[in-house]
């Protein structure tokens, strides 16, 4: 379980996340959504440590990921894996190298045992014939499969998503969609996906948390935001016409 | 051994055809110059030699590096910064700077002052060449010069200062590219400030070291 308590976050004068506290239960895919610009990234980066929050602390089953000292915080690290809104793949390594890397870096594996990995990381993400080509030779939705395959090469406890779909079309967004979905259940990771795309939130949303200007709005799961009475959670979900079509209509007299 | 060959390596030619053109101009320029029978000939190669050992190769050769070896690193940290690679570093528990920017440094450190010793043999070769070509000066007197009032202690010089230079370089490019904040726009404003920087450096540096070796 992974959980922030109250989290502030600024730049300059303007205050990105207010007083924030979200819990993030183990084998559950939890979404944060939000227009752009609410703060979900800022959130999810004050999560993993990539910015120090203003106030507030982040526990990862119960650890205090704040108070940590370096070598502490490197070992947490080394459990979680994180998928970056462009997939952040090194330029200079191959595909294969990409997902060895962190085995690499932090196991002693022999060179057959870290190739026996990495094609099980790709094969899992449903990526084959790929393994000599380098990142700018993929296309966005093989990115994206490579860096859940770097992700969960360590077996991570931990997956962090940054918008996976983002520019992707439907049908692999979806695939994306499942993969993340699968794994979580697969490896019974606590996985946080930010997105604000909505077919996301109603296919794999098991925990959500809504962020309105920097503030935590709304909570609920996929079951219960299409029911939702809070109007900026309304105007957030049903901006589409295939959102508006699955509102449900009011009973007339209750 | 892929930094050295990265930011080493690929420099050769540059640095290869730089030498030897300076060797030759300054070889050919001395030769104007010397219009009094006086003056032996031998002067023009000892002069070219001690130029290009003590200023034009260690000096001027670090600053076409900035330009090179400089906006490259910058430009490379750069990108990794707006795409996210060198947070997924970190995510990962490995310390980006020091996996990133410390090999590029010793990297420099140990390949110029090779970059520098060739580009001081072939500037001397340059200008031995000009004589050949121009007829300007006896090649015998040329070599004489060359070999004429040596101090080792001039090699001493050069080489502290191009260990200086490639730190210099390495160094103040990678801040600028390891800090780069934005898109392509910023990268390209990185890389340029990195050569900048580091070229200004150079030349600051430069007049200390002279002023603290030489003197």
């Amino acid at each position: 379980m992974i959980e922030g308590k109250n989290i502030s976050k600024s730049f300059g004068d303007r205050l990105v996340l207010d007083n924030v506290s979200v819990k993030f239960e183990k084998g559950q895919t939890n979404l944060i959504i939000g227009q752009s610009g609410m703060g979900k990234t800022v959130l999810l980066k004050c999560l993993v440590g990539l910015l120090e929050a203003d106030k507030g602390q982040v526990f990862y089953d119960g650890r205090a990921f704040s108070k940590m000292s370096f070598n502490e915080m490197k070992e947490i690290r080394q459990e979680i894996g994180m998928l970056f809104q462009g997939g952040a793949l090194f330029d200079s390594l191959n595909v294969e190298q990409n997902v060895m890397f962190p085995i690499t870096m932090f196991t002693k594996q022999t060179q057959q045992e870290k190739l026996d990995r990495a094609n099980f990381c790709l094969s899992r993400v449903n990526l084959e014939n790929v393994n000599k080509m380098y990142p700018s030779e993929l296309s966005g939705g093989m990115k994206k499969r490579v860096a859940i395959a770097r992700a969960i090469s360590m077996n991570p406890r931990y997956l962090f998503c940054d918008e996976p779909n983002s520019g992707l079309d439907p049908q692999t967004a979806h695939l994306i969609d499942e993969l993340i979905k699968e794994i979580t259940d697969e490896y019974n990771m606590t996985t946080v996906v930010v997105t604000h795309d909505m077919n996301s939130v109603l296919e794999i949303g098991e925990k959500i948390y809504f962020l309105y200007k920097g503030k935590l709005w709304w909570e609920g799961d996929k079951n219960n935001i299409l029911y939702t009475e809070n109007p900026e959670l309304q105007a957030f979900v049903f901006t589409s016409e295939l959102t508006k079509r699955l509102r449900p209509v009011k009973k007339i007299g209750g | 051994m892929v930094e050295m060959e990265g930011l080493g390596l690929a420099s050769v030619g540059i640095v290869a055809i730089i030498s030897v053109f300076m060797g030759a101009v300054l070889a050919i320029q001395m030769a104007f110059n010397i219009d009094t029978p006086l003056i032996p000939s031998y002067t023009i190669g000892f002069v070219t030699r001690q130029s290009v050992q003590l200023e034009f190769s260690p000096t001027i050769i670090s600053l076409i590096l900035a330009g090179k070896v400089g906006s490259r690193i910058a430009s490379e940290l750069g990108t990794m910064r707006v795409t996210e690679q060198i947070d997924a570093l970190e995510i990962m528990g490995i310390n980006p700077a020091t996996f990133l920017i410390l090999p590029k440094i010793i990297a420099s450190m140990i390949i110029n002052p090779f970059l520098i010793m060739m580009s001081m043999l072939l500037a001397v070769g340059g200008g031995w060449m000009a004589g050949i070509f121009t007829g300007l000066f006896p090649s015998a007197e040329y070599i004489y010069g060359i070999q004429s009032f040596f101090h080792m202690y001039d090699i001493f010089y050069a080489l502290s200062k191009t260990v200086v230079f490639a730190f210099i370089i390495a160094s103040v490019s990678a801040y600028n590219g390891y800090y780069t904040k934005g898109g392509a726009l910023e990268v390209g404003e990185a890389s340029t400030n990195g050569v900048v920087y580091s070229s200004i450096a150079i030349i600051f540096m430069n007049l200390i070291l002279t002023q603290l070796l030489l003197a």
